[in-house]
């Protein structure tokens, strides 16, 4: 229904079961091809840039998503050189477009999610996903990634974030308690963990939780580091708190590059004219 | 698909399932959280599916002292073997999509693993009760004729009330009669599924609204248990249902104190 005003109204009847919208008993052929071709669309593969058979090998599986945790392994790990591209993941869904071609790789500072492999010790892959994973297409892309390396042996790292008023406690956070750390880990990770564990209610969700629950199922050992800050947009302190979890697995700079970094926390602070 | 957190995989034959829907209130899931919290109920597996956005935290029954560094995801099974009870916790809404999978996927999981029945907790909208509904207790049970013949009589003498079949087009007088659970998310279609493929379930739901909805956990899981009997009622008062740690800060987090 459209009103004066032009805008569309959804019309509520008591007649009609709402609840009961995606009751596909009477699908016919056409809709079924329909949805497959959606199915297919929005599907999550992995392209390898050189040809490999089977499985990687992989001791150390490192995977960053979200904006701060990104922007540490852009600044601080793959700034202290050695790492080549050696695959990416395509996948579309309406939040990122661009990220389905699956026949060219993403170029650089565009939303994607590329696997790095350390030169001097290949067993270690680096994933860094900075496009939107669907919902749906989490526990896939958890599949897809995670089947193309081998799982004896292999440790997890999740590095993720999250908005502080997304953390619940009974005590008062004061500011100068964020951001700060808290980790989940899985029954087979029995390792050192650099932070405190996520206290309840607490939950972790997303691509790191699609990770984390694969990981658990599957036995592998995998931590995950949640970062909570209270800056909107990825800022250095933030990223900062990475570098203890990390450091157990990788050897960092001392220093980030000051360059990327200021790539990364500027990006936002120009789009805003308020108050100029 | 159910992995075992174990070993050996466990045995469901002859087990009661009980399971939430998820639905209005969450009080399916909230009643499933105080059986196991009370009961004390030990984890024995995962349920792994595509089906469910992913979740992962630490135990929500530990108490603050006990060791809480234990990963729990969307769904789990958790067992009692002492009362042959299963429960399926899911702690998370299914993908819209992928309703129809995650119905299949449990029917089958129902049928392979034995179990002697199964109870679907759920709840629908209260505002839409009609008429004949709003007279008397909020709770409501569906039963699928394989388990009618068992427990029908049972039901009746604990004084039950049948969810009522609502007339398709209202004020028609011969228009056909229909099951309609409301904000019951796949109760409906899961019992209907139950009914064809000749599964032993009953469905207890209660209807209530949206907000604070433990009082309407405690209410479906006393009602529960006055079939089940999976606690003893002590002779004067209710049942002491343990509520889990995790249920703190519904509401958020705490009040700075500098407001003060």
């Amino acid at each position: 229904m459209a009103t004066f005003f032009g805008e569309v109204l959804s019309v509520y009847s008591r007649a009609v079961e709402e609840d009961e919208d995606d009751d596909m008993t009477n699908e016919n052929e056409e809709d079924a091809q329909i949805r497959r071709e959606i199915e297919e669309k929005r599907s999550v593969d992995v392209h390898w840039l050189s040809q490999t058979d089977g499985s990687v090998p992989c001791s150390d599986l490192i995977i960053a998503v979200g904006p701060n945790a990104t922007g540490f392994v852009s600044a601080h790990v793959l700034r202290s050189g050695g790492w080549t591209a050696v695959a990416w993941v395509s996948l579309w869904n309406e939040r990122s477009p661009g990220s389905g071609r699956a026949d060219t790789a993403p170029g650089p500072g565009e939303p994607s999610c590329i696997l790095y492999q350390q030169k001097h010790s290949p067993s270690v892959l680096l994933c860094q996903c900075s496009c939107y994973v669907a919902e749906d297409q989490q526990f896939q892309w958890t599949e897809k990634v995670l089947g193309c390396v081998q799982t004896r042996d292999l440790t997890v790292t999740v590095l993720s974030d999250c908005s502080v008023a997304e953390y619940k406690t009974s005590d008062y956070l004061s500011e100068s308690s964020v951001p700060f750390l808290r980790s989940l880990r899985t029954s087979a990770h029995t390792g050192p963990v650099a932070s405190p564990a996520l206290e309840q209610p607490n939950i972790s969700t997303g691509l790191a939780a699609a990770v984390l629950s694969h990981c658990q199922v599957q036995r592998i050992a995998a931590v995950l580091y949640q970062c909570y800050s209270d800056v909107l947009q990825p800022d250095s302190l933030s990223m900062q708190t990475y570098r203890a979890a990390v450091s157990a697995v990788l050897k960092l700079d001392p220093t980030p590059s000051a360059d990327v970094l200021q790539k990364i926390t500027r990006g936002s602070e120009l789009q805003s004219n308020l108050y100029t | 698909m159910f992995i075992a957190s174990g070993d050996v995989a466990p045995s469901f034959k002859g087990f009661t399932l009980i399971m939430p829907a998820v639905s209005v209130g969450n009080v399916g899931q909230l009643a499933v959280d105080l059986l196991i919290s009370t009961l004390n109920m030990a984890r024995v597996g995962h349920f792994h599916t595509d089906c469910l956005i992913p979740m992962a935290g630490n135990n929500p029954y530990a108490t603050p002292a006990e060791e809480a560094a234990q990963l729990c995801t969307s769904a789990e099974v958790y067992s009692h073997r002492a009362s042959k009870l299963a429960v399926l916790q899911i702690r998370t809404p299914i993908i819209q999509t992928k309703v129809r999978s995650f119905r299949k996927l449990m029917v089958s999981w129902i049928k392979s693993s034995g179990f002697l029945r199964s109870v679907l907790l759920s709840s629908s909208q209260a505002y839409h009760r009609d008429d004949q509904q709003l007279h008397g207790t909020p709770l409501r049970h569906l039963l699928t004729p394989s388990l009618q013949k068992e427990e029908a009589q049972r039901v009746e003498e604990l004084g039950w009330r049948e969810m009522e079949r609502i007339s398709a087009f209202p004020g028609i007088s011969d228009s056909e009669q229909r099951l309609y659970i409301p904000g019951g998310g796949v109760t409906k279609a899961l019992y209907t599924d139950c009914c064809t493929e000749d599964i032993s379930m009953a469905v207890v739901l209660i209807f209530c609204s949206e907000g604070d909805n433990i009082p309407d956990a405690f209410a479906l899981v006393n009602h529960l248990n006055d079939w089940l009997h999976l606690l003893e009622k002590p002779t004067q008062g209710s049942v002491q249902w343990r509520v889990p740690p995790s249920w703190r800060l519904l509401f958020g987090s705490g009040i700075p104190p500098l407001l003060f």
